[in-house]
């Protein structure tokens, strides 16, 4: 071993504890953004290592390719909305599954010659690593184009899922085969069968994307988040690099937890939410009926503006109405008339895990306003007023309800408890899960129909001349 | 590296990442996300070596593609994390002094309610 060697390794250590410490740091809003930097200097660390491997070839186009990356990312990185940051995620995280899928192809391509053979575990790995990088690939890329809008409508067909396990099983055979080949335990079909392999992988991840609905899509960029993750470090194994075994590990587990609680979250199965194509189907619960009332801005403004204490909930609708200034406006006028005002977050409020507090965040809402579900529920009891405002299925009652409904038994924020609710909503049409919600029909819930900025407007209005 | 020691640090790596990742409060779970896409990002380094060691035109073509891509998910995922945690503060830190002020009125005796800024939030400069 030459010290340049001595020097990459240590300095791939380096990055690997940075990573770790700067993952913990996140633990704290306080320290994370010091985290995430010192995770960068641990980026550039190795990839400026890596440079230095000797007898590497094309250094010239590795920096161009380098460059190219950059200003892309840089482009599209700096100008993505707040709003629309899951599907940037989610693109940005497929890149990486795709590039995983490249590594394999090369290694496995370059096994094709008999002299350049892996050894079976490597061999596995590799396709392992390439199968599950596709996949990440090709779902992420659907769940992009779903959220930002691109792909509309629902494309799901009878007996889809067993198409999907068709798919799955060739790509699997081709897996098999290319294993096989590289050990010399049967005939290597070379480069056709490689990247055929890893085209049919990348098919299952859309075919398996398409069906599920916007709804889901949360779970779903977290599961390819971790299917990334393992996909690079199956190929820190194949390419013997421990920080990519390390990372790619600690963002798996990573993943696999956020997906875990996600679908907790929804209480359902993940499982439920890949193959049942619930998200997809608005269904139609006809259970709950009654009148909704009505209520004025300037009666609603003067409910909270003499409250003690008002608990908003929001939900993404107020982000679509690009309503959370205001609503900060207004909380911030309720807080100088000495109304105390809490932020109510449900877990899958917004698109994403904390999708919600990243939008509250923008509008300068302050963090130690904010609470989670299990935190802020009891309290409802003790508030004057909630004020709920683009939130539909987190606040549905028939999750609590009716055990016909799809969201049965998700847990919900208890606004209902609260002495007055008043509920901010566009129209009288039902939630991202397609179901009707009774708390609207409740005797202390008032409707203040209108468009969410406007809404919020009124209620500044009538809360200064209060 | 020997298959046996590599599965320990699969093994180590998944329960680091378990109980690290474990300890981040909810608040914080779309900027950790974000976070942990970055950190996968480190393909970037297993794809430059697959590029400086690539033969065939085919070869390299792929290479120059794992490379594109790998940049796009370290530079994007660094990116957009730093912009939310940018805008994550305190009430403390947008209050800027003048959270003092109207604390009185907005205590409310509740010692759960933080002080309460009187002023709008500084523009955190970073809306697109």
């Amino acid at each position: 071993m030459t010290p340049v060697d001595d020097v990459i390794k240590a300095s791939y250590f380096a990055t690997a504890v940075l990573f770790i410490a700067g993952l913990r740091s996140m633990s704290s809003p306080a320290t994370a953004r010091r985290g995430i930097i010192w995770a960068g200097v641990g980026m550039t660390v190795a990839a400026l290592a890596t440079f230095f491997t000797p007898g590497m070839h094309h250094i010239p186009l590795m920096i161009g390719a380098i460059a190219v990356g950059m200003g892309l990312a840089q482009w599209s990185g700096r100008r993505v909305p707040m709003t629309a940051m899951p599907q940037m995620i989610a693109l940005f995280n497929g890149m990486g599954g795709g590039a995983a899928a490249a590594i394999a192809a090369v290694e496995l391509i370059k096994g094709g010659s008999a002299a350049a053979h892996h050894p079976v575990d490597v061999a596995i790995l590799a396709v392992v690593g390439a199968l599950i990088g596709a996949v990440s690939f090709g779902g992420s890329l659907i769940a992009f184009a779903k959220l930002q809008g691109l792909i509309k409508r629902v494309l799901s067909f009878p007996g889809q899922n067993l198409v999907d396990l068709v798919v799955l099983a060739v790509a699997v055979a081709g897996g098999v085969l290319v294993v096989l080949g590289e050990t010399g335990a049967a005939t290597h079909y070379g480069t056709p069968l490689v990247l055929g392999f890893i085209g049919v992988a990348l098919l299952f991840g859309v075919l398996m994307t398409l069906p599920i609905g916007g709804a889901d899509m949360p779970v779903v960029i977290s599961l390819y988040n971790a299917l990334t993750g393992l996909a690079v470090a199956f190929e820190g194994y194949v390419l013997g690099n421990p920080a990519m075994i390390i990372a790619g590990m600690v963002v798996g587990a990573a993943g696999t937890m956020l997906t875990q609680l996600m679908a907790r979250a929804m209480n359902r199965s993940l499982a439920n939410v890949l193959f049942s194509g619930f998200g997809a189907t608005p269904a139609a619960s006809g259970a709950a009926s009654g009148s909704a009332r009505p209520i004025e801005a300037g009666d609603a403004a003067i409910m909270l503006a003499y409250a003690d204490k008002v608990i908003v909930a929001p939900g993404y609708g107020m982000a679509v109405a690009q309503a959370q200034h205001k609503v900060w406006e207004l909380a911030q006028l309720l807080i100088d008339r000495g109304v105390q005002v809490k932020f109510a977050i449900h877990p899958v409020a917004g698109r994403m895990p904390g999708h919600m507090n990243v939008l509250l965040a923008e509008a300068g809402v302050p963090y130690d306003y904010i609470y989670d579900l299990d935190d802020i529920n009891p309290e409802f009891a003790t508030a004057d007023a909630a004020l709920v405002i683009g939130a539909n299925d987190t606040v549905n009652l028939s999750a609590r309800t009716d055990p016909g409904s799809p969201i049965y038994g998700m847990p919900i924020l208890d606004v209902g408890k609260a002495d007055n609710v008043v509920v901010i909503k566009r129209g009288a049409g039902v939630g991202f899960a397609g179901v009707e919600n009774p708390l609207f029909f409740e005797d202390n819930v008032r409707m203040l129909y209108g468009d969410g900025q406007e809404a919020v407007a009124e209620l500044i209005r009538g809360v200064k001349n209060a | 590296m020997s298959g046996w020691t590599a599965l320990y640090i699969f093994m180590l790596a998944a329960f680091t990442g378990y109980v690290v990742i474990g300890a981040v409060p909810v608040i914080l779970h779309t900027p950790l996300m974000s976070g942990a896409n970055f950190v996968h990002g480190i393909v970037l380094v297993g794809a430059m070596v697959t590029l400086g060691f690539a033969h065939t035109t085919l070869e390299v073509t792929i290479g120059v593609i794992a490379v594109v891509l790998a940049t796009l998910n370290v530079h994007g995922g660094f990116v957009v994390t730093v912009r939310m945690l940018a805008m994550f503060k305190s009430s403390r830190e947008r209050g800027a002094g003048k959270g003092d002020a109207t604390a009185g009125a907005a205590g409310g005796g509740d010692a759960g309610q933080p002080d309460a800024p009187s002023t709008p939030p500084a523009a955190s400069g970073d809306r697109p």
